[in-house]
């Protein structure tokens, strides 16, 4: 014990005369530092209801209520998070989860009122003052709670694909499946967009569980096309998942094809265990398409017995005639026919209804009918000269290379049209050594064809020329070509606020020569073996029937579906269109069978 | 050098004779479970002859939330958020190693810009709680102000848990694979400037506090651990060192980047609580000193987290690991089982509260005096949600 340990504790009062280290509240406010995690903000514009901050929330903190405002947006659904600050704990976890990036924190941390209910409330919907804090806590860049990038598909390289009809794309692995099935967040907002109501986020929890059988089953209940789907789908869920937003989305259709491609054939019968029964009752279907067979195998399920009318040699419509190997092989296609054929669908080739067997004849025979006869007629391009042999349609040449024929489009091709049709016609005749360049009257970014078509017809050496407008056509010299005139154009804006439309400049035409010239501009319906009379009842419009409800008709006994019924004319909707008819067909046959609210009652 | 391990006849394990209450000579006296000072809510029940204590049972319990048995309720990243909650003063080091655990059984190694910043956070951690632990042994013997400097300075610290994770306590940095953010604009000349101003500070208490003739007439010889008590009993960290000890984590099994920092183990001989406290306030200096060598070293650049799974539904494989840290009052280890599914199988938090708290403070409390047992308990430096896990 020492003099200086006494003296040592006085230093103590030179702090004396410090400044102290307190402040004052309420006059000094002390803001939170800049990342502080404070009261939520939602940027309800934003948000998509997908529900992501409410499954990973711990203390159930977060329920997702019906906001009317957002209600029918595509890819929302119209629910936004209401948050329970009785049991928030703010983590943030539901921030760094939010697909959006419309969930974030202010800075903000003092919150006094007498309305304890006032502390559960449903951010950027509800007013709060925080709501413009433009500080708070943000997911940092580089942070993720899920993989944000997609597993990247293998394809054949251009060189390659162009020089046979092999399928493009190879197909995820079982170890790259698992990966890009583990980013899905299960929110379901593709169970919504998707046309057929698909268990999207089922079937891919079952690619992570490794239980391909169930997946199987899972898409059976609502698409009857699952090989097909997965490979050409048009796949609006991915346009709207949420993963997207702020990655890429997941691709739902590479492993909906990685599970089909996971079953042999003939474990379907197995897997499934379809029953069908007998309920007495005969159902005719016109047209073997997508969206006919889709109604022919609920119909069967149902213990209807089912006869499916086509006109070709085989089935499949344009999944078969119009979407070439390479996108689609016909192994594929045939694994999903061959097993709705199994279940006892009698499918009547090379019947064409009006010509083999009258349409009267069908609705006296059959206790209902369903026509999805789909669009099988070239649109004209209204051009003088049209007519010429060398003038090609798109469709006439797909058509024939599934048939196995040389659909003899020489060297040197001109394609007009910006569809699937176009670029596949394009992609085609390149396969026979043509030298390929396809006239749109747009910009690229207005084709309808999908972005990946485009991109791949580009990648496989097609030429695209945008804003060229043909105008004629014109003998050459050499019968065995053609001469096409086209003009350039400009694009102008709609004052009406559409969208902008190309406008031909007289001054700058084109006069070019080719071996043949494919029309694909579209393509409309064949309806001319009904009656004018009946045309009349059915009340159709540009060639197109407006079903009602259960895709019924005006007369009773007839339901319609698949391109000839709906304005989007894909497979998958015309896929939803048949299983939508033969709910239809069921409750129209066995009215008494229904309760109200729509549930078959047993 | 550190003495030998082992038994050593100098330890009596033998049990005390029994009190006999109804002799009248004895008084039971109950410390707690109110805050006796900083070391959280628990009890110690004590026999008093006199003002002398003859026999200490510690009884918590106080504090139970059964993080163990919640852990095994929800997924992996929904811990995340729990673990922290396990050592209110330092929760960074239960981040640390709930993250450190599932790495080792999921095979994930964290970028090396989340290491420098996990070692920063730790260190800046390791200052918080020393600071605290100093106003709290500050305390127990009256000298309050400096609890008010420390607890000041610590919320300084505190500050910039906030500007670098965005809460002051539960902080909720490091996730598996990494950490959730880099560090904000500034913020290194910010911790610099607190770092100089902290050494200052230290200094500043070493007079006040530790050169003072009534702090050391009772800790000097308050509370000492032979060295022979050391190992049969389970003491780590300073109370280990502050007995000859030359063991710390940091050195002897380098986690994190600690193998590329400059420091020496910190060590004492008397083995008593003016020892320990001496040697907390060095360790202290050390972590300014060591917080200045991260912001030196942590890249400024670079991925803070390593490609992870989607945390929604991870499914870490089936494994069994045992992790271990030095946290401010010694080894800190999580020993996990996993079983393949979407949620942990076991964790086992072994804190070093358990041991301080129970087997050594009912031992060398017993010939303490009344008055000194407040502050024996802060310089064991137990954290009691840490027991009762």
């Amino acid at each position: 014990m020492s003099l200086k340990d006494l003296l040592s504790p006085f230093y103590v009062w030179q702090r004396a005369f410090e400044k102290p280290y307190t402040s004052i509240r309420p006059i000094q406010e002390r803001p939170g530092a800049a990342a502080y995690r404070g009261f939520h903000i939602n940027i309800s514009e934003q948000c998509i209801g997908c529900g992501t901050c409410h499954a990973i929330c711990q203390n159930d903190a977060i329920d997702m209520v019906r906001v009317e405002t957002f209600e029918g947006r595509n890819g929302d659904s119209g629910l936004r998070p209401r948050f329970d600050y009785g049991r928030c704990c703010w983590c943030a976890l539901c921030v760094d989860m939010c697909p959006a990036g419309s969930l974030r924190m202010s800075n903000e941390y003092t919150w006094i009122t007498s309305d304890p209910t006032e502390y559960h409330f449903t951010a950027g919907v509800e007013h709060t003052t925080w709501q413009e804090n433009p500080l708070g806590y943000r997911r940092a860049e580089g942070y993720h709670l899920y993989p944000p990038k997609r597993i990247e598909m293998d394809m054949l390289a251009a060189d390659k694909s162009v020089q046979s009809f092999d399928e493009v794309v190879t197909g995820y692995s079982e170890e790259q499946a698992r990966l890009e099935a583990d980013r899905c967040i299960e929110c379901g907002i593709c169970v919504a967009t998707c046309p057929a109501h698909m268990d999207v986020p089922d079937y891919i929890r079952s690619i992570r569980d490794g239980d391909y059988e169930q997946g199987l089953q899972l898409m059976y209940r609502t698409n009857p096309f699952p090989a097909t789907c997965g490979r050409i789908c048009t796949r609006r869920c991915e346009s709207v998942c949420p993963v997207g937003i702020q990655g890429e989305p997941i691709a739902i259709r590479w492993l909906k094809r990685f599970i089909v491609d996971q079953v042999a054939p003939q474990d379907y019968a197995r897997i499934l265990a379809d029953q069908t029964g007998d309920s007495g009752r005969r159902i005719a279907v016109i047209g073997a398409g997508p969206g006919g067979l889709s109604a022919a195998y609920y119909l069967r399920k149902q213990g209807h017995a089912v006869t499916v009318f086509e006109a070709q040699e085989t089935a499949g419509g344009m999944l078969r005639y119009g979407v070439p190997s390479y996108r689609l092989p016909d192994a594929d296609l045939d694994k999903d026919i061959n097993y709705i054929v199994s279940l006892g669908v009698d499918i009547r080739y090379n019947t064409r209804i009006g010509k083999d067997i009258g349409f009267d004849t069908l609705l006296q025979d059959f206790d209902a009918v369903f026509l999805s006869t789909g669009l099988s007629v070239p649109s004209s391009m209204r051009i003088h000269g049209e007519d010429h042999p060398r003038v090609l349609s798109g469709l006439q040449v797909l058509a024939d290379v599934a048939s196995g024929r040389d659909p003899g489009v020489g060297r040197k091709v001109a394609v007009i049209g910006g569809g699937n049709v176009a670029m596949d016609a394009s992609r085609v005749s390149r396969r026979f050594g043509a030298d390929v360049t396809i006239l749109y009257r747009r910009r690229i970014a207005d084709m309808p064809a999908d972005d990946e078509e485009i991109h791949e017809s580009q990648e496989e050496g097609c030429r695209i020329v945008t804003q060229a407008i043909p105008v004629e056509i014109i003998a050459a010299d050499n019968p065995q070509q053609v001469s096409i005139k086209w003009g350039e154009a400009e694009m102008v804006q709609d004052p009406k606020g559409g969208r902008p439309r190309p406008v031909l400049q007289e001054d700058r035409m084109h006069v070019e020569t080719y071996d043949c010239i494919i029309s694909a501009i579209g393509q409309g319906s064949d309806l001319d073996f009904l009656t004018k009379e009946v045309q009349n009842q059915l009340a159709i419009e540009w060639g197109k029937f407006t079903p009602g409800e259960y895709q019924h008709t005006l007369l009773e006994k007839i339901f319609v579906g698949g391109d000839v019924a709906n304005r989007v004319a894909d497979a998958i909707s015309a896929i939803e269109d048949g299983h939508h008819a033969a709910r239809g067909i069921d409750r129209f046959l066995n009215p008494d069978a229904y309760s109200q609210n729509d549930q078959k009652v047993n | 050098m550190a003495p030998t391990t082992g038994h050593s006849a100098a330890l009596d394990f033998a049990q005390p004779e029994p009190v006999d209450l109804s002799s009248g000579k004895y008084v039971k006296l109950w410390q707690g479970p109110q805050h006796p000072g900083i070391t959280g809510n628990m009890s110690l029940e004590l026999t008093l002859d006199g003002d002398t204590i003859i026999e200490c049972k510690t009884h918590v319990g106080y504090l139970h939330r059964g993080f163990e048995k919640l852990m095994e309720q929800r997924s992996f990243i929904q811990n995340f958020t729990v673990v922290c909650r396990i050592a209110v003063p330092e929760p960074a080091f239960n981040e640390y190693l709930y993250a450190a655990a599932l790495e080792a059984i999921s095979g994930v190694e964290s970028p090396v810009r989340a290491q420098w910043l996990r070692t920063l956070n730790l260190e800046m951690m390791r200052l918080a709680s020393f600071l605290m632990w100093i106003g709290g042994q500050g305390g127990a013997f009256g000298q309050y102000t400096v609890a008010n400097w420390t607890l000041t300075y610590r919320d300084y610290v505190l500050d910039l848990f906030e500007e670098m994770t965005g809460a002051r306590i539960y902080h909720m940095y490091m996730v598996p694979g990494g950490v959730r953010a880099g560090l904000p604009a500034g913020f290194e000349q910010r911790i610099l400037e607190l770092m100089d101003n902290t050494d200052k500070l230290l200094d500043q208490i070493e007079r006040v506090m530790y050169n003072n003739v009534v702090f050391k007439a009772r800790a000097k010889g308050l509370g000492i651990i032979p060295p022979e008590m050391v190992d049969p009993y389970g003491v780590v960290g300073p109370n280990a060192r502050g007995s000859g000890f030359t063991r710390d984590l940091r050195k002897d099994e380098p986690y994190l980047v600690y193998d590329q920092l400059d420091f020496d183990v910190i060590s004492g001989s008397a083995g008593d609580a003016y020892e320990r406290a001496y040697l907390r306030l060095q360790e202290t200096r050390q972590s300014v000193n060591l917080i200045r060598q991260c912001i030196a070293g942590a890249p400024a650049d670079g991925p803070f987290q390593a490609d992870m799974p989607n945390m929604l539904h991870w499914k870490v494989p089936a494994g069994e690991t045992y992790v271990k840290a030095e946290c401010t009052r010694g080894e800190y280890g999580y020993y996990m089982v996993t079983d393949g599914t979407e949620i942990v199988r076991r964790v086992h938090v072994r804190g070093p509260s358990y041991t301080h708290a129970i087997a050594v403070m009912e031992r060398i409390a017993v010939g303490t005096n009344i008055a000194d047992i407040a502050g024996l308990m802060v310089s064991l430096h137990t954290y009691p949600p840490e027991i009762e896990r």
